[in-house]
């Protein structure tokens, strides 16, 4: 017989105003097996945890509960406490009494009853605990980073200063994201590029770090400290160790009617290509959809011209297996397709762009060389119009519910950037409100307006009408002045809202990693751990997580990079005891818990038994504790009853339920 | 093939022509209008009020019967699709229209939005096929600039109308060119030309349709058609005859070589 003791917290008045906790643990002293009860204020504070530790010593206890709030928040503390005490950690089990009971029940009788269901069950499970220890594993002294835009490349160079290995896989052909592409950065004003290839730099040249662009994820198994992963390098077509990047053969290449991912489609590009000059690594590859060569099999210019003899028509696919003991995700972001937008005529004219194409118009290597120029007809333009909030901050299923958090910051620069380079150009912006927490943020946006002239319409455009002449025209609303507003513009420049990468949800799920509705990466704890995934050993770095601009990337940045450098100074990881067990009596070797099993956890072996006198060789599960993830898919499925989870034990958890039924 | 069509009164005074091309061209493709009986008006404003039930049961005895019949119900005015459509869609989804209309009908089976609502554009796309439209075309009305007319009622709400995207719609330029001619896009094709409102304030409505008119002008339409008896009054008011503006089912008929048998 167990001898139990229960802990009533009063959370302060977060539980004690709606649950009477005397009464809880009055009530508790009279289930089978309870020896000691009481209530304290803070459970959790140093001194709640010595009356537990006193408790368990003085009274020889064998196993607690504590009624407090969810075990997400304080299991760890009170299974060290009383590990202290000399009690096995699984012997301490967590009534909910706070998320599942007094913050959602208003009425304090119920309230109260319910909590004493609550550690009753907790009470019927503890009696049938069993001490648990936890076993061990290795970790791998490497971090694999998922994206290298500012996120990754930061995440990367910070986990390789602490002198472990990292690599970086990249999907497109260069390291530098979405930062490469923007032009200035706020709200200093620096040019972006500038500021980013140095950190390029520094990661490609980093001895710890290795690169592998025009790279995806093919694979993930393993858990943390110990994961394996299968990277597939595309085929680039050409020998990385051999080109020299000198860039003959995109010149030479006949084939230049590509649109350029890197310029948004503004302008063409070769079929053998690099993104942009400062590519890193300055290695070319070849679009196998344009190459001339590649479809009718006669040209190979490039081949012809290269002085390296680096183009290679039959390079293939590679896999790369390596295995990691942390993951980072810095998979960013893009910008939402606006289909669902046809009111703004992006598809109709050419001289409505969104701000994204924007930063290329006005980026020295973009199509129009740095030159604001409507792409319609090349003429400069005298009236610009912003439209702020395109698809964010949105109440019906056309666009997004949130706030994409940069857009009024970079409209603001624009604006400012125009007006300061083309004093003659006029520029409004359309606004639902102006946003700009942030170090100097504001005074940024009032720069923009006071000294710049920029003039800013509170109120929303509802539908932009491309003009027989060519001209643009905007009707909107000013909500300030109560007036219906039709503008003449030459541009207009919508600022779409952004969304996680598409091809965040294949990556999430190859991680088991939760996700969003919008898709993006949830973290394990919005406040407390806004940088690990629920899945343990997974991070998350940059836009992937949720929207945030170039200071906050890089500061998420390092503190993902901080956690992944917190699990690889480990070398062992205790790894949860409860996991599944089958019970070879029972077992019948049908194959039902490894169908069932995520993890690939569970195989079979044949033994010999004896049953009744008669010895016969029979195919049993055999579970590998360090796969188990302790899930219990395996403990429903299993027709026999076999297979059981140590700590949640078929046993354990019917005896909840008669404890709550009762 | 036969669907049930439900005209309308415009279509029985000052919009015959409307009617009568259409009955013309759909035997010409093939199919049949056939007209059920006792119609009413469908009120000519879908009523936005939840709790206005006695307006909305024209157009339930109008989709019931084609339920009976066991045949699509057909419109051709875009005000009467508006209300018929919209109304199907409460009965459809809105528990409380769907049981206190039924409590009116006293129907041998209550309505439940069994009928499907088609405009007879959209028969033309998705039953007929514009290629096959296209086949039969006997007079391709070629070198005619037409810019499509849409207005509002066809388009919004466009969840419930489920007609074409309201902001960038095509189905319109699409016959347009099934019939050998050539579309002209022009951004106030999707705009409201006043309706009613030119009962009470005419100059309101005019500034509307002018808007609409200059701009379609301006990219070149020398023609405007429309499937709305009241966007015609409204934009005739604006042309003063400067340019034609045509029901589509009269260059239809056209295509088709079946004007000429139309009586009106």
């Amino acid at each position: 017989m167990q001898r139990i003791g229960v802990f009533v917290c009063h959370c302060g008045s977060n539980i004690a105003a709606t649950v009477d906790v005397k009464k809880v643990a009055e009530m508790a002293l009279l289930e089978p097996g309870v020896v000691h009860a009481e209530d304290y204020q803070y459970m959790c504070s140093e001194a709640g945890q010595a009356r537990i530790q006193a408790a368990i010593k003085e009274k020889n206890l064998t196993g607690i509960v504590v009624c407090s709030c969810s075990p997400r928040m304080h299991e760890n503390t009170f299974r060290s406490a009383a590990e202290k005490a000399g009690l096995n950690p699984y012997m301490v089990e967590i009534a909910n009494i706070r998320e599942h009971c007094s913050w959602i029940h208003k009425d304090m009788e119920e309230a109260t009853k319910k909590a004493v269901i609550l550690a009753r069950a907790a009470i019927a499970k503890v009696n049938l605990n069993a001490p648990l220890k936890p076993g061990e594993s290795l970790v791998t002294k490497r971090a694999l980073v998922i994206g290298g835009g500012i996120a990754g490349i930061q995440t990367a160079i910070d986990i390789a200063d602490a002198g472990y290995e990292v690599d970086i896989v990249e999907k497109t052909p260069s390291i530098g994201g979405r930062m490469s592409q923007l032009d200035k950065t706020f709200p200093t004003l620096d040019c972006s590029a500038c500021i980013l290839t140095p950190k390029m730099v520094e990661a490609a040249a980093h001895e710890k770090i290795t690169i592998y662009t025009y790279s995806e994820v093919e694979a993930v198994s393993g858990f943390v400290g110990d994961f394996t992963v299968d990277i597939r390098k595309k085929a680039r077509y050409v020998d990385s160790d051999k080109c020299t990047g000198c860039g003959v053969c995109q010149e030479k290449c006949p084939s230049k009617k590509s649109l350029s991912e890197f310029n948004r489609g503004l302008n063409t590009r070769s079929a053998i290509y690099t993104p942009f000059a400062q590519a890193i690594p300055n290695v070319p590859v070849i679009d196998t959809d344009a190459c001339i060569k590649m479809k009718t099999g006669k040209c190979g210019i490039c081949e012809k011209v290269c002085q390296a003899g680096a183009i290679d028509y039959q390079q293939k696919d590679e896999i790369v297996t390596q295995k990691y003991g942390a993951i980072v995700v810095a998979t960013g972001f893009d910008t939402i397709k606006l289909d669902n937008y046809d009111e703004y005529a992006y598809n109709q004219s050419k001289d409505v762009i969104t701000s994204l194409e924007l930063e290329r118009v006005m980026n020295a290597a973009g199509p129009t060389k740095g030159h604001l120029e409507r792409l319609s007809d090349g003429k400069h333009p005298k009236e610009i119009v912003f439209i702020q909030c395109v698809g964010s901050r949105c109440a019906d299923n056309r666009g997004k519910s949130y706030c994409s958090k940069i857009c009024c910051m970079y409209t603001a620069k624009h604006a400012m950037l125009i007006r300061d380079k083309y004093p003659d150009v006029n520029v409004t912006v359309f606004y639902i409100d102006v946003r700009t927490p942030g170090k100097n943020f504001d005074e940024f946006y009032r720069r923009a307006v006071e000294d710049y002239g920029v003039n800013y319409i509170k109120g929303q455009v509802g539908k932009v009408i491309p003009q027989p002449d060519g001209k643009l025209l905007v009707q909107g609303a000013d909500l300030l002045d109560n007036k219906q507003i039709l503008k003449e513009a030459d541009m207009v420049v919508l600022a779409t809202a952004i969304e996680p990468n598409p091809d965040v949800r294949k990556i999430a799920t190859m991680l088991t990693a939760s996700i969003d509705t919008n898709n993006f990466l949830t973290e394990s704890h919005a406040k407390l751990r806004p940088v690990e995934s629920p899945t343990a050993g997974v991070f998350l770095s940059g836009v992937c997580q949720g929207p945030k601009d170039i200071p906050e990337t890089v500061a998420q940045a390092g503190a993902a990079a901080v956690k992944a450098i917190g699990l690889l100074a480990k070398d062992k990881l205790l790894t949860n005891p409860c996991t599944a067990k089958s019970d070879q009596l029972l077992c019948n070797g049908c194959s039902t818990c490894a169908n069932v099993c995520p993890y690939g956890a569970i195989s079979y072996e044949d033994i010999e038994v004896n049953d009744h006198g008669i010895r016969e060789t029979r195919r049993v599960a055999v579970v590998n504790s360090a796969l188990c993830q302790g899930c219990g898919a395996c403990t429903v499925t299993c027709p026999s009853g076999a297979m059981d989870l140590q700590g949640f034990s078929n046993r354990q958890i019917i005896a909840e339920v008669d404890a709550i039924c009762r | 093939m036969k669907y049930s069509y439900y005209p309308g009164c415009t279509l029985k005074n000052k919009a015959k022509d409307l009617d009568a091309y259409a009955r013309a061209s759909a035997l010409a493709l093939g199919f049949e209008l056939e007209e059920i009986e006792d119609w009413q008006c469908c009120g000519g404003v879908y009523p936005l009020g939840t709790d206005e039930i006695a307006s909305k049961l024209s157009s339930v005895r109008a989709l019931n019967e084609a339920k009976v019949k066991g045949q699509d119900l057909v419109t051709l005015c875009s005000a009467c699709h508006h209300v018929i459509k919209r109304v199907n869609d409460d009965m459809k989804n809105v528990d409380d229209i769907r049981t206190r209309a039924n409590n009116y009908m006293q129907l041998e089976e209550p309505y439940a939005g069994e009928t499907e609502v088609l405009h007879f554009l959209e028969v033309l796309r998705d039953k007929v096929g514009f290629d096959k439209l296209k086949e039969k075309v006997v007079n391709p009305l070629k070198d005619k600039k037409i810019g499509a007319y849409y207005g509002c009622l066809l388009l919004r709400p466009g969840k419930v109308l489920g007609f074409d995207n309201p902001e960038n719609p095509t189905i319109i330029e699409d016959f347009i060119r099934a019939i050998g001619a050539t579309p002209v896009v022009y951004p106030y094709r999707n705009e409201c030309c006043g309706g009613y409102i030119s009962l009470k304030e005419k100059e309101m409505a005019k500034n509307m349709c002018d808007k609409i008119v200059d701009s379609a002008e301006g990219f070149g339409a020398e023609m405007l058609i429309t499937a709305c008896p009241l966007c015609m009054y409204n934009l005739n008011k604006s042309t003063e005859g400067k340019i034609p503006v045509v029901y589509f089912t009269e260059l239809l008929a056209e295509a088709l070589g079946v004007k000429e048998e139309v009586e009106i």
